[in-house]
């Protein structure tokens, strides 16, 4: 019988060739995904040749899309996206995904449906714990890394100690994803999992969809975690269904395996939170933030703009204008996301509420482009990060909340309780049928549904 | 094969509180370089200006908890290394600097609490082989967390780079920089 383990170590054992792995061993593991970008894979690229590499490993295990700084911004990054590309024509690259079907990288790769269940991925990257959300073993990496992984098929890793999650009842109404994991990062702080996989548990995990859980992996590394991971369920092989017919393996941890420590959390008791200026372990119940006037608004990033998000800002926004002097700002996490979210009717809403739309990009949540801070500007930003200098000057001040407290800050011109402006709850019994407020299209078991029951 | 049978020694330069991010190491104002030597300059700038004036070759720097946190940028360790500094003693490391540190050759050893006993000038000794720190200074000796065989066979490698160019029998030259004739996409052919 080999020792009882977790989700984490099992994948980590089957991927280097043992039964058991224990924390803080050191392993060698083949790697089954390699996102990369245009920023951290260049440098990867000059580095194999020093190495006198001229091949990648394998080009089908290889995804590619340009993201930070799409369409590019100025003569240095489109001289780095060239090169990206070069490289994937060289290389023969097939998954590469040029501007118009090209998304935020960790957006975009399970939109595709090439991260599966029980496998491991990297990109160089701090937010590919994202991914983590099916059930793999998912981390960012350094240049270093991307460049001996590109060549061999396989990287070290210290095997993390896992911190449980156990997240029970539902979240309430207006009360996202979002708001639960900035509630977690307040309370274990921004090295509260440093080195360790946060593995999340629980009825209200259970209840959300694929897009929801994203968000909660997304923000693994805010809490210095290596990884976030959830179990793979039937909300996850629905998802996978519509995306994807290869092969996967579903690993579950042991009832008896070992945590490190374990946080119990009662969603049905939050209430939507905002991370102050700067750091994203700063997060409040609403009811604490006073009075803040915002100049911009921001729906973007890795964290919160998919589909979903959009749909939840749009009904905040849906005949309303954004306040005077407030910019408010929509940019879809992938070329697919905006598509849908216009065959919705949603970039109508956003548009007549006085928003500006653009195509995706990680552009203002790294202070790229597209949106970057002047000094003392205050913007509300669906994304992940506010620390000094994130989204442009030093001396703007973030503040991190859900899609649906920005839209509702924007609307009002200072930071909100979104509640007000999602009148209706959606009825919670589902043998109801379609849901009170349900878009047209989501019928008993798809997607749409996970989203109208998960929110 | 792969042991490191190295004893390093050097003064201490002691930076006990933890969360000494990568900005402190290397402000973001100077990435506009991967010159090490130009990064090296500005090491521990906007902790201790005068860092690069008092550090010597083979000097160690000792911090506290969560040492390195912040952006992932490998820019910290090389700008640490070309300073002349041979290792970092720390409680813990944060993880992302933890890794590009061994990546590149550069030794990262924990051991909880000896910022706090450790004193800027005292001289130190580390041995690799034995696991343990000597204060000279203070005569009193540390156990550390001991390598693995994996990190000590790359960092005799001199890190994972050359390790990897060694294992597939080539040879790492970083001396290597423009790899690409400036060409158009439309140009190159596809790989079979
Ligand atoms: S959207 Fe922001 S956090 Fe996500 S990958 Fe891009 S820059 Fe990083």
């Amino acid at each position: 019988m080999p020792s009882p383990q977790t989700i984490t170590e099992k994948i980590l054992a089957a991927h280097s060739g043992r039964d058991t792995v224990r924390p803080g061993e050191i392993v060698n593991a083949t790697i089954d995904l390699i996102v990369c970008h245009e920023v951290t894979t260049p440098p990867a690229i000059r580095m194999m040749a020093q190495m006198g590499v001229t091949k990648v490993f394998d080009p089908t295990k290889i995804v590619v899309t340009p993201d930070h700084f799409v369409p590019n911004k100025d003569i240095q990054t489109a001289e780095l996206t060239k090169e990206l590309r070069n490289w994937v024509k060289e290389q023969g690259i097939a998954r590469y995904h040029e501007l118009g079907e090209h998304g935020i990288c960790h957006a975009l790769v399970p939109e595709k449906g090439y991260i599966l269940p029980g496998m491991t991925a990297i990109c160089g990257d701090s937010h590919t714990t994202t991914l983590g959300a099916f059930g793999a073993f998912a981390t960012g990496i350094g240049s270093t890394d991307v460049a001996a992984a590109l060549t061999t098929g396989e990287l070290w890793f210290r095997v993390p100690e896992t911190i449980r999650f156990n997240v029970k009842g539902r979240l309430p109404h207006g009360v996202y994803s979002k708001d639960l994991i900035l509630h977690i990062i307040s309370k274990i702080g921004v090295d509260g999992a440093r080195y360790c996989a946060m593995e999340y548990h629980g009825s209200a995990i259970a209840a959300m969809s694929m897009e929801a859980r994203m968000t909660i992996t997304n923000m693994a590394v805010e809490a210095g975690g290596k990884s976030g991971i959830m179990e793979a369920d039937k909300v996850t092989t629905n998802y996978l269904k519509a995306r994807t017919e290869e092969p996967y393996t579903i690993y579950r941890s042991d009832a008896d395996a070992h945590y490190v420590a374990t946080h119990e959390i009662d969603a049905s008791a939050l209430e939507p939170v905002v991370a102050t200026p700067s750091l994203p372990s700063n997060g409040r119940f609403i009811g604490e933030i006073g009075h803040v006037v915002i100049d911009q608004a921001y729906i973007g990033s890795c964290t919160n703009a998919r589909i979903e998000d959009l749909r939840i800002a749009a009904k905040v926004m849906k005949g309303r204008r954004v306040a005077q002097g407030v910019r408010a700002l929509v940019v879809p996490s992938t070329s697919a996301v905006w598509r849908q979210a216009l065959k919705e009717g949603l970039f109508e809403i956003f548009a007549d509420a006085g928003c500006v739309i653009s195509t995706a990009t990680c552009g203002a949540c790294l202070g790229g482009h597209m949106g970057v801070l002047g000094k003392q500007e205050v913007c509300i930003s669906s994304t992940n990060r506010n620390f000094v200098g994130r989204m442009g000057h030093p001396e703007a001040l973030v503040y991190l909340a859900s899609p649906a407290t920005v839209a509702a800050s924007a609307i009002a011109g200072h930071i909100v309780d979104p509640r007000e402006y999602l009148e209706r709850p959606l009825r919670r019994d589902k043998e109801a049928g379609v849901p009170v407020g349900a878009i047209a299209g989501g019928g008993p078991g798809s997607e749409q549904e996970d989203y109208l029951w998960g929110v | 094969m792969g042991s490191v049978d190295t004893v390093i020694r050097g003064r201490a330069h002691v930076y006990p509180r933890a969360h000494v991010n990568t900005d402190e190491i290397i402000p973001a104002r100077y990435l506009n370089t991967h010159d090490h030597v130009e990064l090296a300059k500005h090491a521990m700038e906007d902790i201790d200006p005068d860092f690069v004036k008092r550090v010597q070759p083979g000097d160690i720097v000792v911090g506290g908890e969560d040492f390195g946190c912040g952006s992932s940028r490998e820019h910290a360790v090389w700008a640490l290394r070309k300073a002349g500094i041979s290792c970092v003693i720390a409680s813990n490391f944060a993880r992302i600097f933890f890794r590009n540190s061994l990546n590149n050759g550069f030794l990262s050893i924990e051991c909880a609490g000896f910022a706090d006993k450790a004193k800027s000038g005292d001289d130190l000794e580390v041995d690799l082989a034995k696991g343990v720190i000597r204060n000279h200074t203070q005569g009193t000796e540390h156990v550390f967390v001991p390598l693995t065989p994996f990190v000590q066979e790359m960092i005799a490698a001199g890190g994972l780079l050359p390790m990897v160019a060694k294992k597939r029998g080539t040879v790492y030259n970083p001396a290597i920089v423009a790899v690409k004739p400036d060409v158009r996409v439309s140009q190159i052919a596809p790989a079979k």
